[in-house]
């Protein structure tokens, strides 16, 4: 069968995906399927890397070797690690022009809406295609201000002594069998610093996208903000509608001094059988701010907990998670705050949706030190029901060993009523759209905070899953 | 003249969990008729609401209903509703996250088209003054759809939408519960304004003081299931002398279907 015949067999209830399309694209490299030491290295020397990295990622390697799946959660029997394509290099190397990469390439991130958002509310874009960037670019005018803005590829090569500080200081590669597997195959992904003082309000943003079947995207992505520095930062991502999965692991680090902030926002819409196993986590020092805005609309399987490591006195952290669990998705989402200093401050609001077979569940762990004194911590967790065979579960950890905290969690599910639906058809309202409306009115109180282009597209999505919901 | 009649009902039977509620009704509104239907607690008038708008627990074991002289049994509610037939709920369903206003003109556009809310400020200036005639505060355009309403507070956003919506036929289910006596007046001018206009009204009530300000043309006595009587309006008045002991019901009320 061929590559094409096996495309159109695309599953018809996941019609609604607007990204499904396949290029027909050659690629320049590839470690073909499978992974092994010899993988690890050939990526290596495929990058042209100096020997410190090419350390890192064996040593990782032996870790990944070595770890157990997790036990814990959602099954991932389905996954074989041999499957997967490890590698794939799809340009020569990236460019700042968009029309330096293959037509095929372009029409999809055109299609997608990137380079249009890059003239309109973007300070960077970065475009990664299968393993690395096609297309790199800062605004000239942050450049001159000392801001970093480059792929993770290149940072090993410009700024090696930040990244040897830094990359793995926040997510060892010990920390779970993923972070290993992406320590040890990782390829693209962003670096960003931020120089002490600096503000980049404007958001920089890289887009993933995956084209290959069974393919494994493994980006790496470290952000610094120096004393005092600001940065938004935005990711999405989309893959076509292949019939085997793809795995996409990535690890994403986070580093706060003092008095910085960093907002990082994802819409996450892969294509609904892409294995999505992401460790991202902050660590925020003295007085600092990192929120994580957490999308997941997209993936077979989500396993994703952001979290702020808060080791400074007053830091603050916030997740905001929204998920949407269509049929046969399993949104395993979350946070995790740990209060390792005095007087810092979480807030974590989470809101799913589960639809038919879909399934979502909150796991939230809250840690506070011995120390961490005048802390507080409030949770708020909802869920939305569509059918009666939808789930949602909740698992909060609290792991308390300081008395003088304030902790506070809520948790809510509730079910789309009938008679609401009922109501608002009374009034001309066709089923769809009431069922649009109730659903958009869950989500509203948190949606109505998005920055605009994001509320804007997440209602888009959430219409889209929701159409074939009814009847 | 079937032509005369915006509402006829025939023989309908209806249903909720295997029991059958409504036994027989026979019912009819002319057009720009007020209709009253009055009867005890549980005889079964809000079921009869609901079916005519076909809420889906309802089920309906046999009869007809016709809008117009249309048969409508087979429509979706929203196609009901988009032919001209409305309904003012006795509990009206709170809808949080949802803003009053824009509800309002998904409403209107779907019944009246889209062309009736394309301009923003215009359908904004409309819905505050049909507000301030109703005595609702300006703030509650952008509440949620009943959200924390009071009980009078959402009787007033059901006759908001009527005005806004101007149906064929209206029916109102216990609009007058829980309106205190000068919002009783208030929604009467309202009602009867769309009246002057050719709106038909079937009206269900408990009291006579609405019947004061909506003069009904027929009372029907609902109770158990059946229309028991049909009369003038000095049927409302004597019923709320007598109470409804000359009207209980033949069978039990609760026949159970097999
Ligand atoms: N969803 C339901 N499930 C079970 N029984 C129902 C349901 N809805 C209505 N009933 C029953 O049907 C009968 C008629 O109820 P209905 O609400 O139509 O009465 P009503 O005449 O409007 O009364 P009221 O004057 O109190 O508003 C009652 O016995 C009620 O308990
Ligand atoms: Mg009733």
């Amino acid at each position: 069968m061929s590559k094409e015949d096996k495309f159109s067999q695309d599953f018809s209830e996941f019609d609604s995906y607007q990204f499904g399309h396949y290029d027909k694209v050659k690629h320049i490299a590839s470690t073909g399927k499978g992974i092994s030491r010899d993988v690890v290295t050939k990526i290596s020397e495929l990058k042209n890397e100096p020997g410190w990295m090419t350390d890192i990622r064996l040593k990782a390697y032996e870790v990944f070797e070595k770890k157990p799946m997790p036990s814990w959660g959602p099954d991932l029997k389905e996954i074989k690690f041999e499957d997967f394509t490890y590698f794939i290099r799809s340009t020569e190397k990236e460019s700042d022009q968009w029309d330096d990469m293959p037509k095929e390439i372009l029409e999809t991130f055109d299609k997608l809406g990137i380079p249009e958002a890059e003239k309109k509310f973007l300070a960077g874009a970065s475009a990664q295609y299968e393993s690395e960037a096609v297309y790199h670019k800062l605004n000239e005018e942050l450049g001159r201000e000392g801001v970093v803005f480059l792929t993770m590829d290149q940072a090993v090569k410009d700024e090696p002594d930040l990244v040897k500080k830094y990359f793995g200081s926040v997510i060892p590669a010990s920390d779970n069998k993923f972070s290993a597997l992406n320590t040890a195959v990782w390829s693209g992904g962003s670096f960003i610093y931020v120089p002490p003082g600096v503000e980049v309000s404007t958001p920089l943003q890289t887009y993933f996208r995956i084209n290959e079947e069974e393919f494994g995207q493994f980006e790496r992505t470290l952000i610094i903000a120096d004393k005092g520095a600001k940065v938004v930062y935005n990711e999405g991502c989309s893959a076509p509608k292949w019939a085997k999965s793809s795995l996409h692991a990535a690890v994403v680090e986070l580093v706060a001094l003092e008095d910085s902030r960093i907002d990082y926002q994802t819409i996450q819409n892969w294509y609904k059988n892409i294995y999505n196993l992401v460790t991202k986590r902050a660590k925020a020092e003295k007085n600092a701010t990192v929120t994580w805005l957490d999308i997941n609309v997209g993936s077979r399987i989500t396993i994703k907990y952001p979290s702020v490591m808060m080791m400074g006195e007053g830091a603050r952290g916030e997740v905001q998670s929204i998920a949407f669990a269509n049929e046969e998705q399993l949104q395993d989402s979350g946070a995790k705050m740990i209060h390792g200093a005095p007087n810092t401050t979480s807030v974590v609001t989470s809101k799913s949706i589960s639809k038919g077979t879909g399934r979502s569940s909150y796991r939230g762990l809250i840690k506070v030190l011995k120390g961490a004194k005048n802390s507080s911590c409030r949770v708020e967790c909802d869920a939305l029901l569509i059918n009666e065979e939808s789930r949602t579960d909740t698992y909060p950890v609290m792991d308390i060993a300081e008395d003088e905290t304030q902790i506070a969690h809520e948790a809510s599910v509730s079910k789309v009523n009938e008679d609401q639906i009922f109501y608002l058809q009374s009034r001309g309202i066709p089923e769809i759209d009431a069922m649009k409306m109730v659903v958009n009115g869950f989500l509203e109180p948190m949606v109505k905070k998005l920055p605009l282009e994001y509320s804007v597209e997440f209602q888009r999505l959430v219409e889209l899953e929701l159409e074939g919901s009814v009847g | 003249m079937k032509d005369d009649y915006i509402l006829n009902i025939n023989n309908l039977k209806v249903s909720i969990d295997d029991k059958q509620v409504l036994q027989g009704i026979d019912l009819s509104v002319k057009k720009g008729e007020v209709h009253a239907i009055m009867g005890p607690n549980g005889s079964g008038k809000s079921t009869l609401a609901y079916s005519l708008m076909g809420h889906p627990s309802y089920e309906l074991d046999s009869g007809d209903i016709e809008l117009d002289s249309e048969s409508i049994v087979d429509l979706e509610p929203h196609e009901k509703a988009q032919k001209g037939l409305f309904l003012a709920f006795q509990y009206p369903m709170e809808i949080p996250g949802l803003q009053m206003e824009s509800f309002l003109r998904s409403a209107v556009s779907s019944i009246k088209g889209s062309e009736e809310t394309k301009d923003v400020f215009d359908f904004h200036r409309k819905v505050l003054k049909e507000m301030r005639y109703l005595g609702i505060d300006e703030s509650f355009a952008d509440r949620y759809v009943n959200d924390g309403f009071s009980g009078g507070e959402k009787k007033r956003a059901e006759v908001l939408q009527m005005l806004l919506l101007q149906p064929k036929l209206a029916v109102m289910d216990e609009t007058d519960s829980g309106l205190d006596i000068d919002a009783i007046k208030v929604v009467a001018k309202g009602v009867n304004r769309l009246k002057e206009k050719g709106m038909s009204i079937l009206i269900i009530t408990h009291y006579q003081r609405i019947l004061d300000y909506i003069h009904p043309d027929r009372v029907s006595v609902l109770s158990g299931g059946k229309i028991l009587k049909t009369a003038g309006p000095e049927l409302a008045k004597e019923l709320e002398k007598t109470g409804y002991k000359d009207f209980v019901p033949k069978k039990s009320s609760l026949d159970v279907k097999f």
